[in-house]
Order: C-alpha cells, then structure tokens, then sequence
C-alpha cells in the first residue's frame, strides 16, 4: 500500500477519481483511505470530498435535507438553482418535486416489464457472440465487442430509436462521464446530447405516438390532464441515455474481468443454475460500478472532515461494499454469498431506477457467454484499462477464447 | 415467526422477490408486496430470512 501513498501522492490530500493511477487502483485506494482517512479530499474539479465508508456513504445517501442532487457527476462547472428538478430527473430531483418524477419511469422498470425484455436480450447477446466466434479470432476484445454494445442496443429498443444511434450515445458518454469538463469548447453542436434529444423529440413529434418509452413521456398526462413539462421529457430522456449504458457495460466487464480469471466460479455457474442470482448479487458487490455526487446543502463535520455549504462529496457506493465493518469477508469474492445488502444500485430514494434492467442484462449476458465460450482467459492482463471517472468497468478486455461450446 | 415490513423503509430493490418469489411480489412500481400473513412455516422461514438478510434498505424483519 505505501507505494500508493508515497512517494507521488498521498490519496487522502489529493483524491481525483479522474486519475488514470485511481482508476487501476481504486480497491486498494479505497481499503487505504478507509483506515486512515474516512473522508478523502482533493482540490481538482474545485474541491472533491471522498468518503470511503460505508456508514458515511449509506447516512448521505439517506439525507435529502443536508445534500442535494441538483449535481450528481462532479465537475468544474457546479450546477447551481436547478432544484427540485435538475438536468435530469428523477436522478438530479430533490425531494419534493422527486418522487412524482420518480413514479412516472417506474413501472417502465418494474420487474415484470423488464422480464418481457429478456428474450430480446438474449437474441443480441446471441448475435454479438455469434460475429465474435464466426471471426475466428482467438483472441478478441470483450469490451469492445461484446460489453458495450449490449446495454445501448437494450436502451435503444425501449426508447424506441434507432439501434445505430447507439455509436453516438457512447460518444455522449464519454465526454459527460469520464472526463467531465475536459471537452468543453470542442464539441460539435450536433455532436451534442441536447442536440439529439431535441432532434428526436421533434421528428416523434410529427408522428403519432409510439409504443415505447418516449412514446409514453411524450402522451403522459397527470390527474389534471397535463402533459410533462418539455424539460421533464427532455431530462428523462438524458438520464435514461447517460444512467443505463456505461454502468451496466462496465457491470458486465468486470464480471467477464473475474471470471476470465475464475475457473472455479465459471464452472460454479455453468453447473449449478442456483447460484446464478447469488453469483450475480456478488459481481454488482464486489464490482459496483457507479460512484455518484451530491452538493452539501450547509457547513458540516463528517468524521473530522469540515465540509462548507456548496462542496462537492462523492457517494462511491463500490467502496462501500468493500468495507469490512459492514460485509463479513469484505475483501473476498464469495460467488454463494447469502447476506449480501450491498449498495450497487444506492440507497433511499434515489435507489437505481433501472435495476431490475441492469441485473437483467448482467445475467443473461453471463449466461450467454459462458454458455457459447465456457473457457476463456485473460490475453493480456496487463493491457486491461479500467475506466476513470464515477463509473468503473474496463474498457478494454482482451481475452483468448479458449474453448467454445 | 413472521415477516415484518416497512413500506416507508421499502425502495423498489427487488431482492425480495428474487430472492424469495413464494412469499413476496412486486407491485407495477417495483415495491414489495408480502404474500403471506401470520405463522411462516419453516421451510418459509429460510425464504423469509434470506430476503431479510439480502434487503439493503432494513426493510424486511422477521419477528416472533
């Protein structure tokens, strides 16, 4: 651990989660810094607090009174007077205004509608590998091949565009995610996510009304017979396009990153189809993707640390699921594991709206790979890039094929 | 024994019904609905106390 802390940077004084050296280490950052310094801070993005525990992440993910989410992905440019709504609710909502933005995508992502999904799933899933295997390489790039493609083409079929139009929302991604703020003043109006929303807002607007979500946004009426406000549409729209694709591809990386490495576990899963929602529950513990934000709301103290009003703190729910005093064997993949409250998906009222969806994708993906490529391994451990930013995965992942089904 | 739970604490997680679809639903918005009242059997109580167990928000108890 002392190479982390010395002698480039002390993590404690210095955090930045848009660190290259983070996001190849961040278990080890987060097991360091929960010992010696619960809450983390760094100057870049104009003040970061980190805390890495899992009783300060699960108390500020409850307290909707002394933070808000008016900013959810840290940055130079702070949002400031967009509550209640936000950018994108229900995600950037406080509460009041919340929950009846939050009520209205629900049952869009109930259980039960997302288990109408699953067959269409599997058919991509399907098709991807089918084009990895009929190319005859051994070796291939998951991620690139496989992983990304999976929740775009999923997002994309329930929003009702076009599966191609899921190259460009992996570019919007890019810049809002991983490096936040970097690309400002470079971008193309119409390479932008305000210019697609609008654009295909405009065009659905020249149609009847379809059966798919932006469908249902677009004729929603409330008790009063009202429509949506526009930004409302807009913003969910954003949200659904930005939450739902990266967090489960980096989801469905890093379980493919462990069981490449896993024989046991792939053989666990393979041969015994009940320890699948164990194994699954396990890989979104042990491999969290999503660290969110808030904005402190007033001056506090969170173990020692003076946090003023207006500051930004990460929420990084991955670290949490790794602290020993709330996991027993934190730091050990169980695949079977039976009390497992972990906070993957967040806590209180912001809980992840999609994921009964994400949990879908992450299991049928699995069950798919395994089931047409049971042996696979690592074709360059090394050569494996770990995405920065508030969402973790690899973004590259070669593996070697080493036995097909 | 029997199961115990907080509508208030309850935010939609899922593992409940996942977990143990004999004696817990899903409502259209994805909160639990317990479909058991009273007594749980024992073969009932090992359901009951993994979904307990697995809940991150505390909302499920099991309670003499």
């Amino acid at each position: 651990m002392t190479d982390l802390q010395q002698p480039t940077r002390d993590w404690a004084t210095t955090f930045d989660h848009t660190d290259e050296d983070y996001a190849q280490h961040a278990p080890e950052i987060w097991d360091d810094l929960r010992q010696r310094c619960p809450v983390a801070h760094g100057e870049a993005h104009g003040g970061v607090w980190f805390p890495s525990r899992h009783d300060d992440v699960s108390a500020i993910a409850n307290d909707t009174e002394r933070f808000t989410s008016e900013g959810v992905i840290v940055s130079i440019f702070k949002p400031e007077n967009l509550a209640p709504m936000g950018y994108a609710p229900p995600i950037t909502a406080d509460p009041p205004f919340h929950a009846g933005s939050r009520r209205i995508l629900l049952p869009a992502f109930s259980p039960k509608a997302i288990e109408k999904l699953e067959p269409a799933t599997r058919e991509t899933c399907n098709e991807l590998i089918d084009d990895i295997l009929a190319s005859s390489d051994d070796i291939v790039d998951a991620a690139v091949r496989y992983t990304q493609h999976i929740p775009v083409r999923v997002i994309a079929r329930m929003l009702g565009v076009p599966p191609e139009d899921g190259d460009r929302f992996r570019m919007f991604i890019h810049r809002i995610l991983e490096k936040p703020g970097t690309y400002n003043g470079h971008v193309e109006p119409e390479n932008t996510l305000v210019y697609y929303i609008d654009q295909t807002l405009r065009e659905r607007a020249t149609r009847p009304p379809q059966d798919d979500l932006i469908g249902y946004l677009m004729s929603y009426r409330d008790e009063d017979g009202n429509p949506l406000p526009d930004e409302q549409i807009f913003g969910n729209i954003g949200l659904l396009i930005i939450a739902g694709i990266d967090t489960t591809w980096s989801a469905i990386g890093a379980s493919l990153w462990h069981l490449a490495q896993h024989r046991d576990d792939r053989r666990r899963i393979i041969e015994d189809p009940a320890v699948v929602p164990f194994a699954v529950e396990e890989l979104l513990r042990f491999y969290a993707p999503v660290t969110m934000a808030r904005i402190a709301k007033e001056d506090m103290v969170i173990d020692g640390a003076e946090i003023k009003a207006r500051d930004w703190l990460l929420l990084p729910f991955p670290a949490a699921n790794r602290d020993p005093e709330a996991f027993e064997d934190a730091g050990s993949f169980v695949i079977d594991r039976q009390r497992n409250r972990h906070l993957a998906f967040g806590l209180g009222i912001h809980r992840c709206a999609g994921s009964n969806l994400a949990r879908m994708e992450l299991r049928v993906a699995i069950e798919e790979w395994l089931r047409r490529i049971p042996e696979y391994e690592l074709a360059d451990p090394e050569g494996v890039r770990w995405s920065t930013g508030q969402v973790r995965g690899p973004r590259e992942l070669p593996v070697r094929i080493l036995q097909e089904a | 024994m029997r199961i115990a739970y907080d509508r208030e604490k309850c935010q939609g997680h899922g593992r409940c019904y996942a977990l143990a679809p004999e004696l817990f639903d899903a409502d259209d918005e994805g909160y639990a609905i317990v479909l058991v009242s009273g007594e749980l059997t024992d073969e009932q109580l090992a359901g009951a106390q993994l979904a307990a167990d697995n809940c991150p928000e505390y909302a499920l108890t099991i309670e003499p």
